[in-house]
């Protein structure tokens, strides 16, 4: 997901960037009083698991491994603005001195890697967390949940600034049902591991659990450990839902999924048929249509992220100004 | 045996390059990746120029071309998407080799593809030239807010040290015949990373009491006060300059 320079366009890279920056500067304000001190070494520790995790590869499936992207799973122990502030700091490092990324495509990589992530991702785990017990088991279930939707999230921000972005004309759909397809495939490893990660947190200091402050320190102390479990069906029906809703978009577009099957290295038995006219004739004469859904589509996911990000920024604000109530009502 | 390491890119070289103040460094490859990409992309002459300026730049750096190769492969996975472009978009379509594909999709590739290369090969010379406490300086020197440059300083000081924390659980894992190929055997990878979060957590702790018993009130004390002067601003400003020229001319002729 590092985005080289290039891929889109300047007014994308500048509009992304000056809403990072902003992103950025209202999170360090609002964790000034934090930062300013205990917070400064305790967030660049964190920062470097976050790098660590990222360079670890767990398995996915027949040998394959996948890497953690983490930005969900920091707002879940960190809180959703350090959490945000973190991976953003890891991402322009590996810009900077690792050369992933490219420099002018900070603004977006910066925008969908943290800052989208960790704010709708916590959004999510809130909401979640409201519909699941409140238990230990029903933090790692929301936890799964939460990190496999922020990397759909991402995914999606993706598509939407490629509709405004793009420097080729490739339709706004084949890029939303393909990111949003792979992702949430991708989506499923981050999500147990981000899952079983906060879990083990939590059996050791559920303190830290920034998600699971309100949570009763003994009822923790004594759960039964059935949380993989509960992870795995949380996580499969979540996939489904999303893969229902993915393709009920590419059933109405182009065939998004097809070309991520042809992208994934069977292109010789796709290219006939990815070349034939008929499909660029289906673009022409449909165009009105594809053009009309394109911008639904686009609708949907930007209200879908927008409201995610806002809850998450809303969340962020009230956990900080409940926090001294709730303390004084538990001493 | 260590996983990652924390100054992978950095090569070690005495050139007037590794020499320069870090503030000029960074502005200079913003500016000139900027023109970069704001190049109109039929402008292939302009590209030609860039690539020439670069080749220049590698050599006074020193950096290795082998090095840089294989640097550049992180960006491959956009390659070979870009490369599939030409297939998948819409437009006017043209012949090429015997197959019908898409003329604005075939200048997408070669747009994604210059800027995407050109952009990381100044990156590489960028963190092949300096080290990455140096770059952390010049972004303060450049006004990027204290915090942020403070908590990037104790991740880029700490991250060797949890990778390879990270890495030693693997190697025990490993050794005692732990070989996951499903996901749903990772669960000792994530208890391990679990277990490196208190761990780093715990460490953040006990750093930040070390720093209060030294004195630590809030801000860094600043080792290395030098600046850059104005030779090194004028110097760092050729690259940007030529590059904003070259976009100029670029965007005027095409």
């Amino acid at each position: 997901m590092h985005a080289p320079d290039g891929f889109l366009n300047a007014g994308t890279a500048i509009a992304t960037g000056v809403v990072s920056v902003g992103t950025v500067g209202a999170a360090l304000r609002q964790t000034s009083n934090h930062l300013k001190d205990r917070q400064v070494p305790l967030a660049g520790i964190t920062a470097a698991f976050i790098f660590a995790a990222q360079m670890f590869n767990f398995p996915v499936a027949a040998g394959t491994t996948g890497h953690l992207l983490g930005a969900a799973m920091a707002a879940i122990l960190l809180g959703p603005t350090v959490g945000a502030l973190v991976v953003t700091i890891v991402i322009v490092v590996q810009a900077l001195a690792f050369a992933d990324g490219g420099l002018t495509a900070l603004g977006y990589n910066v925008l969908n890697m943290a800052i989208i992530p960790a704010f709708g991702g916590y959004a999510v785990f809130r909401l979640v967390r409201r519909v699941l017990p409140r238990s230990a088991s029903g933090v790692i279930g929301a936890a799964g949940i939460a990190s496999l939707v922020s990397v759909v999230f991402a995914a999606m921000a993706f598509s939407i600034e490629w509709l405004f972005g793009a420097t080729v004309p490739v339709p706004f759909d084949t890029v939303f049902g393909a990111m949003v397809g792979t992702h949430s495939l991708i989506g499923i490893g981050e999500a147990v591991i981000a899952a079983l990660v906060v879990g083990s947190v939590l059996a050791a200091r559920p303190d830290l659990v920034h998600g699971a402050q309100d949570l009763d320190r003994s009822e923790l102390a004594n759960r039964e450990p059935i949380k993989v479990r509960v992870v795995a069906i949380a996580g499969v029906l979540v996939a489904l839902f999303l893969a229902t809703v993915v393709s009920q978009f590419a059933a109405g577009g182009p065939d998004g999924l097809e070309k991520v099957a042809s992208d994934t290295g069977i292109i010789e038995s796709e290219q006939d048929h990815a070349l034939s006219n008929s499909l660029f004739a289906q673009y022409a004469t449909e165009g009105v249509d594809n053009e009309s859904l394109s911008l639904a589509l686009a609708g949907v996911a930007g209200t879908l992220i927008t409201l995610a990000v806002g809850f998450g920024a809303f969340y962020a604000v009230r956990d900080r100004s409940g926090q001294p109530n709730q303390d004084a009502a538990r001493s | 045996m260590g996983v990652g390491h924390a100054h992978a890119l950095y090569i070690h070289e005495h050139t007037p390059i590794h020499r320069m103040a870090p503030e000029a460094k960074l502005v200079a490859a913003f500016a000139f990746v900027a023109a970069v990409a704001l190049t109109p992309r039929e402008a292939v002459w302009a590209f030609a120029i860039y690539a020439v300026t670069i080749a220049v730049l590698i050599r006074t750096a020193r950096v290795p071309a082998r090095f840089v190769a294989v640097r550049l492969t992180t960006i491959a996975p956009f390659i070979v998407f870009a490369l599939f472009i030409p297939f998948i978009a819409s437009g006017e379509q043209v012949e090429l080799l015997g197959v019908s594909v898409s003329r604005d999709g075939l200048w997408g590739t070669w747009n994604v593809v210059a800027k995407a290369t050109i952009g990381a090969t100044v990156s590489i010379v960028l963190a092949a030239t300096t080290e990455i406490p140096e770059i952390l300086r010049g972004m303060s020197v450049l006004r990027v807010p204290a915090p942020l440059t403070a908590i990037a300083l104790f991740m880029v000081r700490y991250m060797e040290l949890v990778a390879q924390e990270l890495g030693r659980m693997r190697t025990a894992m490993i050794a005692r015949g732990y070989d996951p190929r499903w996901l749903w055997q990772a669960k000792p990878i994530a208890a391990a990373a679990g277990a490196t979060f208190v761990r780093s957590y715990e460490r953040g702790e006990r750093v930040h009491a070390a720093m209060l018993a030294r004195g630590y009130a809030g801000a860094m004390p600043e080792l290395n006060h030098r600046r850059a002067n104005r030779s090194e601003w004028l110097m760092s400003a050729s690259l940007p300059v030529l590059g904003i020229t070259v976009a100029l001319v670029a965007l005027v002729v095409t």
